[in-house]
C-alpha cells in the first residue's frame, strides 16, 4: 500500500467524480511502479536510456569549486532530452497511461516545459495529447507552443482569470472530470492528490539514484549536501529521494522574487516561496503550504523564473521541511540573474532560471549564510536557452557586475532578440 | 431544522448563484429574486463574506457551496470549526463542498454535527458501490446527484441518466436532488419524473447574470429574468411531481415506475 498523507499534508481533495479515477490510478501506481508488474519499470528505464539519454553526467565544476572553496558537482539534467528533468515524469506517466489502457493524454503547462515534455513523450508512445495553457502564457511562450504543435499535441488556450498556470490546472481538472474513463491527466509536478506526489517523485528519483552512485564512484562517499531549486518541487524531490536516509544536508531553494512580504490588499505574493512564507491550505487536491491571504484566497505568485512561479508546493516536501529533514531557503531575482551569468561565463553552461536559484544559493553559502560542507551536489535541472529573452530584459533593468555588455545590439541598430 | 424539510412540500427547486457576482448589492437582489421565483433552498457560492448572508431577506433555506480551503482557513484556529460556527450564526443550514470527498470530510462533518448543520455530498456517475456506502453513512440534508460527467454532450437522455443514477440510491431515506446541465422547465420536469426529489440549477442562472454584465442591463431587469427562470424551472419540477405517483415521503415509488 502507498500512503496518501505526509504528516499533516497530502490527501485527496478532489471532486467526487474524480475519486474513482484517483483510486484506479493509485492501484496502477502500486502495481506497475512499485511492484514492476508486466515489467513496467524495466521498460521505463529502457526508454529513459534510449529516448531520454540517461544517465545524465555528474560534472565537477572547476571554476565554481575554486571560487567557493568547496567541491561543486553539477547533476546535468539540462542534458536530458528536452533540456530539463521534466521528461522523467512525463514519459513515466504517459507510459503508465498506456499500461492502464487509457487512450488520451491531457496535461497543464505554465511556461511550457512540462507541456513540451508531455508532448514529446506522447508522440514517442503514439498517444493523442491535449495541453491546456493559460492564454497569457501562450502569448509569452510562443517557441514552446510551437514545439508542442510540432510534436503533434493540441494546445488549448485557457482564458479564465490571469490566463496562467493556476487556471490551466483548473481547466485540465475540469476536462478530466468529464473524461476520466479514457483519459489520463499527466500532472507536472509532485503536487495534486495522492498518488501524484508519490508517483512523480518516484519517476524523478532517477536523478538522485544516479547522482548517489556517481558521487560515490568519484569521491568514495556521499556528499555533505545536496542543493536543488523548488517550485512545485519535482526536481527537488527527485534530487533528494535517494539521499534521504544518508547524513546529507538537503537544501530546497525557493524563488524569493522581489520581496518575501505578501501584499494582502492586492492578493499578491511577490515571490513563489510557499515553503518559506506560506501557510497551511488546500490547493489543487492536497493539503500543503500555500501562498494565500487571511481569507484563504490563493495569491498570485511571482518569480523571474516562470517554472517556479506557483502558489503551492508538493505536500511531501512541505512535510520534510516541517520535520526539519529539508531546509527551505530563498534567493531573490537579482541573485538568481547573477548566478545565471556566472555559470554561463565561467563554466560554459547556460542554466535555466529555475536551476540558477540553486546556483545562487552556493554564493550565499560561501559568504557565510550556510555551511554546505566540502562536497556539494547541485541539481542543474534544466538548460537556459528558453530564458534568454527574459534574462536580456531583466539584466537590462539591473546593474549586474557579472553580466556581459550587450551594447553591440544597440550599435547594430537592432532591438531585443 | 434540517435541510431535508425544504423537500417536504413536493419536488424542491434549488438554484445556485455566486454571492457577490457581479457586485455586492446587485448580488443581494439576484439572490432575493431566486427566492421570489419560488426557490425552496438556495446554494450560495460563498467567497468569504458572511455579512452578505446576514443582509439577505429570503425564505428559502441557505446552503453554502465553496472550496474547502476557504472553510478550513477561516478564523483564528485551524480546521473548519470557526467557519461552521459563523455560518450557523448567520443562518446557513448546510454545506456542499465539491472538492471535499467523504474520506477527507471528518473534521467538517464533526463541526456540522456540533452546530446542527447539514453536510450534503455529491454522488457522481463514476461513484463506485463502496463509495456510495461511505457517502450514505455521512451525508445529511440531501444528496446531490450529479447527473452526468461533462457539462457538454447530448442533453436529450437526461431522464434516462437520472433514472439510472437514482436506481443506485434506491432505499436511501434522504432527499435526492439532481443537478448538472439542467437549464429548462422541461428538463426539470423530466428529472422529477425520473424520480428526483429536487432539481439543482446553477450554470443556466449564472449565465443570466453573465449576460447582464455583458449587456450592462439594469439590476432590476436581471432580477426579473432570474425570477422568471426560477418560476419556469420550479413549475417544471412541480409538473414532473404531479404526473408521477409519489409516496407519502414525497419520493417516487420505484415499483410504480417500472
Amino acid at each position: 500500500m502507498s500512503t496518501s498523507k505526509y504528516g499533516e499534508y497530502g490527501g485527496q481533495y478532489v471532486p467526487e467524480a474524480l475519486m474513482p479515477a484517483i483510486e484506479e490510478l493509485t492501484d496502477a501506481y502500486e502495481r506497475y511502479v512499485l511492484d514492476n508488474e508486466d515489467g513496467f519499470i524495466d521498460e521505463f528505464r529502457r526508454r529513459m536510456r534510449e529516448f531520454g539519454g540517461r544517465p545524465t553526467p555528474l560534472q565537477y565544476a572547476d571554476q565554481l569549486s575554486e571560487r567557493y572553496g568547496f567541491d561543486v558537482y553539477l547533476k546535468r539534467e539540462d542534458l536530458l532530452h528536452g533540456g530539463a528533468h521534466k521528461l522523467n515524469n512525463a514519459l513515466g506517466q504517459v507510459l503508465l497511461a498506456k499500461y492502464m489502457g487509457k487512450d488520451r493524454i491531457i496535461a497543464e503547462t505554465g511556461a511550457g516545459q512540462h507541456g513540451t515534455a508531455t508532448a514529446m513523450a506522447a508522440a514517442h508512445l503514439d498517444m493523442p495529447c491535449e495541453i491546456y495553457m493559460g492564454e497569457t502564457d501562450v502569448a509569452r511562450q510562443r517557441p514552446n507552443v510551437f514545439r508542442m504543435r510540432l510534436n503533434g499535441a493540441d494546445v488549448t488556450p485557457v482564458t479564465a482569470g490571469r490566463g496562467t498556470l493556476k487556471e490551466a490546472i483548473s481547466e485540465t481538472m475540469r476536462d478530466w472530470a468529464g473524461s476520466v474513463e479514457e483519459t489520463h491527466y499527466v500532472i507536472g509536478s509532485v503536487v495534486g492528490p495522492h498518488p501524484f506526489p508519490a508517483m512523480v517523485r518516484d519517476f524523478q528519483a532517477l536523478i538522485s539514484e544516479e547522482a548517489r552512485d556517481q558521487i560515490r564512484d568519484r569521491i568514495g562517499r556521499v556528499p555533505d549536501s545536496v542543493v536543488a531549486c523548488a517550485g512545485g518541487g519535482s526536481n527537488t524531490m527527485g534530487a533528494f529521494q535517494h539521499f534521504r536516509d544518508d547524513e546529507v544536508d538537503l537544501y530546497a531553494v525557493e524563488a524569493g522574487g522581489s520581496s518575501l512580504t505578501l501584499d494582502e490588499e492586492e492578493g499578491v505574493a511577490p515571490n513563489s516561496a510557499s515553503l518559506s512564507t506560506g501557510t497551511d491550505g488546500v490547493l489543487h487536491g492536497a493539503r500543503t503550504k500555500v501562498l494565500q491571504d487571511s481569507d484563504g484566497q490563493i495569491c498570485e505568485s511571482h518569480s523571474v523564473s516562470a517554472g517556479l512561479d506557483y502558489a503551492g508546493v508538493g505536500p511531501e516536501l512541505a512535510h520534510l521541511v516541517e520535520e526539519g529533514r529539508v531546509r527551505a531557503v530563498t534567493v531573490d531575482d537579482t541573485a538568481t540573474l547573477e548566478a545565471f551569468h556566472r555559470l554561463s561565463r565561467e563554466e560554459g553552461i547556460i542554466p535555466a532560471l529555475e536551476s540558477a536559484h540553486a546556483l545562487a544559493f552556493l554564493d550565499r553559502a560561501a559568504s557565510g549564510d550556510a555551511d554546505l560542507g566540502d562536497e556539494v551536489v547541485v541539481n542543474l535541472s534544466g538548460r537556459g536557452d528558453k530564458d534568454i529573452e527574459t534574462v536580456l530584459e531583466e539584466t537590462d533593468r539591473r546593474d549586474l557586475s557579472v553580466a556581459p555588455d550587450m551594447s553591440l545590439f544597440e550599435e547594430l541598430g537592432g532591438g531585443s532578440l | 431544522m434540517s435541510l431535508a424539510s425544504a423537500f417536504e412540500g413536493g419536488p424542491a427547486f434549488v438554484p445556485y448563484l455566486v454571492a457577490g457576482d457581479p457586485d455586492y448589492s446587485a448580488s443581494l437582489s439576484y439572490v432575493e429574486a431566486l427566492d421570489d421565483g419560488g426557490a425552496d433552498a438556495i446554494e450560495l457560492g460563498l467567497p468569504f463574506y458572511f455579512e452578505f448572508v446576514e443582509e439577505l431577506d429570503v425564505d428559502a433555506s441557505l446552503v453554502c457551496m465553496t472550496y474547502y480551503n476557504l472553510v478550513s482557513r477561516y478564523g483564528e484556529s485551524t480546521g473548519p470549526r470557526p467557519f461552521v460556527e459563523r455560518a450557523a450564526e448567520v443562518g446557513i443550514e448546510g454545506f456542499v463542498v465539491p472538492d471535499l470527498p467523504v474520506e477527507e470530510a471528518g473534521p467538517l462533518r464533526d463541526a456540522c454535527d456540533e452546530f446542527g448543520l447539514d453536510l450534503a455530498f455529491i454522488v457522481a456517475p463514476t461513484t463506485t458501490d463502496d463509495r456510495l456506502q461511505l457517502i450514505r453513512e455521512r451525508v445529511s440534508g440531501y444528496v446531490y446527484v450529479q447527473a452526468r460527467l461533462g457539462t457538454t454532450g447530448a442533453r436529450e437522455d437526461i431522464s434516462a441518466q437520472t433514472g439510472h443514477s437514482l436506481e443506485r440510491l434506491d432505499g436511501w431515506e434522504i432527499p435526492k436532488a439532481v443537478g448538472f446541465g439542467i437549464g429548462s422547465g422541461d428538463q426539470a420536469e423530466r428529472v422529477v419524473q425520473a424520480g428526483a426529489d429536487g432539481v439543482i440549477v446553477g450554470s443556466a442562472l449564472v449565465e443570466i447574470v453573465g449576460e447582464g454584465i455583458e449587456t450592462d442591463a439594469p439590476t432590476t431587469e436581471v432580477s426579473s429574468r432570474l425570477a422568471g427562470k426560477v418560476r419556469e424551472l420550479k413549475a417544471g419540477a412541480l409538473a414532473g411531481g404531479s404526473s408521477t405517483n409519489r409516496n407519502e415521503h414525497g419520493r417516487t415509488d420505484p415499483t410504480l415506475e417500472r
